[in-house]
């Protein structure tokens, strides 16, 4: 929509003012909507909104943060990543790292240690684990474990103009040599098991509803921040870079812009955002472990972008929504169609809707209207 | 009754076949049903009753006599079938007792008791056992008794009989092994110059159980005489030497192998990718639907064909290549076709494609692994040293994977469909002017590829568990192939492929297994660095 450009204004840059008040809709179901419904009413009131379904909405809610991470450099950017597992995963292992601290003696030995080291025999804790007892350190190395892993990597990646499908491959490969790493005991992070059994977050027990709402509050507000913060980004002129870099790396090199500044603010971005992610998504889940940096995971993660419709912003959200909502439906129903239904996913998506979802409804919208929407999306090329 | 080829070589020379048989036969017949007839009754109760010294005593007696039916009843006595029953000695089989002195068939009374064996007389038996055996017909037999007696304790009673199996023997290989053995008891005569002579023959034999040996020599109770002991550490460096040489030739060897099968797997990716820049997620399922095809002919040789099973393989090759080029052109045909220019959309829907193959098979035969066997010629090795055994499987592999090389280099420059992959290529709209039906090349091009995938698993499925997972394992690997060798180069691909192999194998010597893989990743990306199209790439003015 170019005549939003011509506005110097944030907030009409944003979004229309429909749209302000659908996420104001959208904040008010998280904030108040969701709470009083879960909290207020009866177990056995007709409107009551069962923890199981506050639990799983929020791990999809941490889930669209991580699609939105992923719209940024793929829809927008046009590096497709199959490694954002290991980011949203590091950002979880970061502040997991805390809450196993906040276990104090309660675990299963009554030792200072957790669990694993116990079983490790070791005595005291590694390096990395120093500090982690505070929250705020905490929260910090949730923004920049992943951030300087992505950092590194997008540097060197990036700077030797690694692009395309050897990008997508190499990311995936590291987040495979992750997942080895964490998969072996030595490396101190639980192994296997990965962490577990938290007990308290900042003193406070894990396991009440109240604290469970808080997370999930917590978890919407943070996502639809996010959502405006990217929303931004890809506005301003760092955007339109962004997307130039998407169409024709080449012509912005032409023009006098060194993409790898570009590419690699908003790959480091991204990251933490799934960092973030990760952050939010440990306590709600209750265990983080390396299976979550598996390729397939981080491939999985893609498709959510894929089926709402990259280069949107809020059709990954959709997507990442729709998928699992999928998944969590058939693997209780149909357990082992699970696969076929999310492999036709893959292979429909991806012929059928080049748009996403959001794409199909704009198609519908316009054809009602018979009106020929051309300016939305040229994503022709990723 | 007795078998002939059992018969001590050096007793029978000369004796016509016809009179031996009678002979048999009439000694059998005092010993009705007692086999070990060459042992008297009083030498096989002496055998059991008394203390250790004397047992032991009797049994260097036994020895002397270098008889080799004499193992029967030691074998007997080892698995304790010999019963004490008051002042009788019982041999207790399936088929009832016999009493060792009269031969008489008997019953055991109730307070017949097992002759116990000590450690020690147990060892002393075996080894004894195998002493024995050296005198037999049967080479293996001579074979297996020569590597058992390498590995027990030196004992001079043995000494005689060894060393005179050693002049008889035939094989070289077994004299070999004697000779070490003879050499290891002959590190503790009285003789200097007999231990020296030893210590040498001991420098050659590259094995550690005898460079254990050889170093508790050195201890303080040991060796004494200076000469020898600088003979001794001589001959444990040339053995450290060997030992280390043999390991290396061993990684090598296995990273070879490793390597191979990385370029099994790899080189249907590069077809594909290279022809199509396809990144085809659903190449490691090909593999496992090759592994699975394997499988299905394997169980239809054993309903059908048993007779042949051994070779059934052999159709397993070609049957596995027809069905995974099958699928492939069907993938192709009905998905990847109208996502040409898009890669990134084709590793998306090949993933999806890779779930869907992965669950099928699931569905169809199970979550578990499945058994594929290998064919009786594939199994055991080529034994180098000690501690390097070449097994056959592994070298069926690497045979496997240069022929499908040859045969896809000959396909690919020889031949006409190989000219029209080269000429799409290269150049797809000028291919497409002059008259190439690039379609139809695409077809068969990504069915050649999942073809050789197929190939790819008949080889693991005789290594590796086939399962349905089999596929996913190799995924990564397999690009980390093409993306080092670059993009439509054989050679690439094979110089990438066993260099990775290679590395992999040595990191995995140093570092473990999972390190390994972390480090090889690292040295791929650090490589992407400097060479970011790969080993070998096309020199293009296109950007773009």
């Amino acid at each position: 929509m170019p005549q939003l450009f011509a506005q110097p204004s944030l907030f009409s840059r944003l979004y229309s003012g429909k749209a302000w008040s659908m996420l104001a809709a959208a904040l008010a179901l998280i904030c108040l909507v969701f709470h009083m419904l879960n909290l207020l009413l009866p177990a056995d009131s007709l409107f009551h909104v069962s923890d199981y379904t506050v639990a799983l909405t929020g791990k999809i809610l941490c889930y669209a943060i991580v699609a939105l991470a992923i719209d940024l450099v793929w829809g927008y950017t046009g590096i497709l990543s199959l490694g954002h597992g290991v980011f949203f995963a590091l950002g979880g292992y970061a502040f997991g790292m805390y809450l196993m601290r906040q276990i104090g003696m309660d675990g299963s030995y009554h030792s200072s240690l957790p669990d694993f080291m116990v079983f490790l025999d070791w005595k005291t804790y590694p390096w990395y684990w120093q500090m982690t007892d505070h929250f705020w350190f905490a929260l910090l190395l949730v923004l920049l474990v992943p951030g300087v892993l992505a950092f590194v990597f997008g540097y060197f990646a990036f700077r030797s103009r690694i692009k395309g499908v050897y990008f997508s491959i190499i990311t995936q490969a590291m987040t495979y040599a992750f997942m080895l790493l964490f998969f072996r005991n030595e490396t101190g992070f639980g192994g296997n098991n990965g962490f577990t059994d938290f007990k308290r977050l900042l003193d406070m027990p894990i396991t009440t509803p109240q604290m469970r709402m808080a997370l999930f509050i917590l978890t919407g507000c943070m996502l639809i921040a996010l959502l405006l913060v990217s929303r931004a980004i890809v506005t301003s002129k760092f955007g339109r870079v962004l997307t130039a870099i998407r169409d024709a790396e080449s012509r912005v090199m032409f023009s006098g812009y060194n993409p790898l500044h570009y590419k690699l603010a908003i790959w480091t971005f991204s990251a933490m955002i799934c960092g973030i992610a990760g952050a939010l998504y440990v306590p709600q889940v209750g265990i983080i472990n390396p299976s979550e940096m598996s390729p397939g995971n981080s491939i999985e993660i893609a498709i959510w972008a894929a089926v709402g419709g990259r280069g949107t912003l809020i059709g990954p959200l959709l997507g990442a929504g729709i998928v699992n909502g999928a998944k969590s439906y058939f693997t209780q129903a149909f357990p082992e169609y699970w696969l076929y239904f999310l492999g036709l996913l893959f292979v429909l998506a991806t012929l059928y809707l080049p748009q996403g979802v959001l794409g199909l409804f704009e198609k519908l919208k316009a054809g009602r209207r018979a009106v020929k929407h051309s300016d939305n999306n040229p994503i022709e090329k990723a | 009754m007795l078998q002939t080829n059992t018969f001590p070589k050096h007793e029978c020379l000369g004796i016509h076949p016809a009179v031996r048989f009678f002979a048999m036969l009439f000694v059998s017949l005092i010993f009705s049903g007692n086999q070990a007839w060459a042992l008297t009754g009083a030498e096989k109760v002496a055998l059991v009753r008394g203390e250790s010294e004397q047992r032991l005593q009797m049994l260097d007696k036994v020895l002397a006599q270098g008889d080799v039916t004499a193992t029967v009843y030691l074998q007997q006595l080892l698995d304790d079938a010999v019963r004490l029953d008051g002042d009788k000695v019982l041999i207790v089989t399936d088929e009832g007792a016999t009493n060792v002195m009269t031969g008489e068939r008997t019953k055991p009374s109730e307070a017949a008791e097992e002759v116990i064996n000590n450690n020690r007389i147990q060892s002393e038996l075996e080894a004894s056992i195998a002493t024995l055996n050296l005198l037999s017909q049967d080479a293996s037999v001579r074979l297996a008794a020569a590597q058992k007696l390498q590995g027990t304790e030196a004992n001079s009673s043995r000494l005689l009989l060894i060393a005179k199996a050693e002049k008889v023997e035939t094989d070289g290989k077994i004299r070999a092994l004697l000779q070490q053995v003879r050499a290891s008891i002959e590190l503790t005569s009285d003789n200097k110059a007999t231990r020296l002579a030893a210590a040498a023959t001991l420098a050659a034999s590259s094995n550690s159980s005898i460079k254990q040996m050889l170093s508790s020599r050195l201890a303080a109770d040991g060796e004494t005489d200076a000469e020898v002991k600088a003979a001794i550490t001589q001959a444990l460096k040339k053995i450290d030497r060997d030992l280390a040489t043999f390991e290396l030739l061993g990684q090598v060897f296995t990273g070879i192998s490793l390597g191979s099968i990385l370029l099994l797997a790899a080189l249907g990716l590069a077809v594909t990718y290279g022809l199509m820049g396809v990144i085809n997620m659903a190449h490691g399922e090909m593999m496992m639907i090759g592994a699975y095809a394997t499988f299905l002919v394997q169980n239809l040789f054993l309903k059908y064909l048993p007779a042949h099973f051994q070779w059934y393989l052999l159709a397993a090759i070609p049957a596995a290549f027809l069905l995974t080029a099958l699928v492939g052109i069907l993938i192709e045909r009905s998905v990847l076709r109208s996502l040409y220019g898009r890669p990134l959309e084709t590793l998306l829907a090949t993933w999806g494609i890779s779930l869907i193959l992965m669950q099928s098979v699931r569905s169809l035969f199970g979550a578990q692994n499945v058994q594929v066997e290998n064919p009786a010629w594939m199994s055991g090795g080529i034994e180098v040293a000690a501690n390097l055994v070449l097994p056959y499987n592994r070298i069926f592999i690497i045979a496997f994977a240069a022929l499908v090389l040859v045969m896809m280099w000959l396909m690919i420059s020889k031949t006409r469909l190989g000219l029209f992959i080269r000429a799409v290529t290269q150049n797809r709209g000028m291919a497409s002017c002059s008259g190439v039906n690039t379609s139809k090349v695409d077809a068969l091009a990504f069915g050649l590829g999942s073809g050789i995938a197929g190939l790819a698993g008949v080889a693991l499925s005789q290594i590796g568990n086939v399962g349905p997972a089999l596929g996913q394992s190799y995924i990564v690997d397999s690009f980390m192939v093409v993306v080092l060798g670059g993009v439509g180069q054989l050679a690439g691909a094979v110089y990438a492929a066993l260099g990775l192999g290679i590395l992999s194998k040595f990191f995995e010597g140093m570092a473990g297994a999972v390190l390994a893989k972390i480090l090889i990743l690292v040295i791929v990306i650090i490589f992407i660095q400097k060479r970011p199209q790969g080993l070998f790439a096309f020199k293009g003015r296109v950007i773009d």
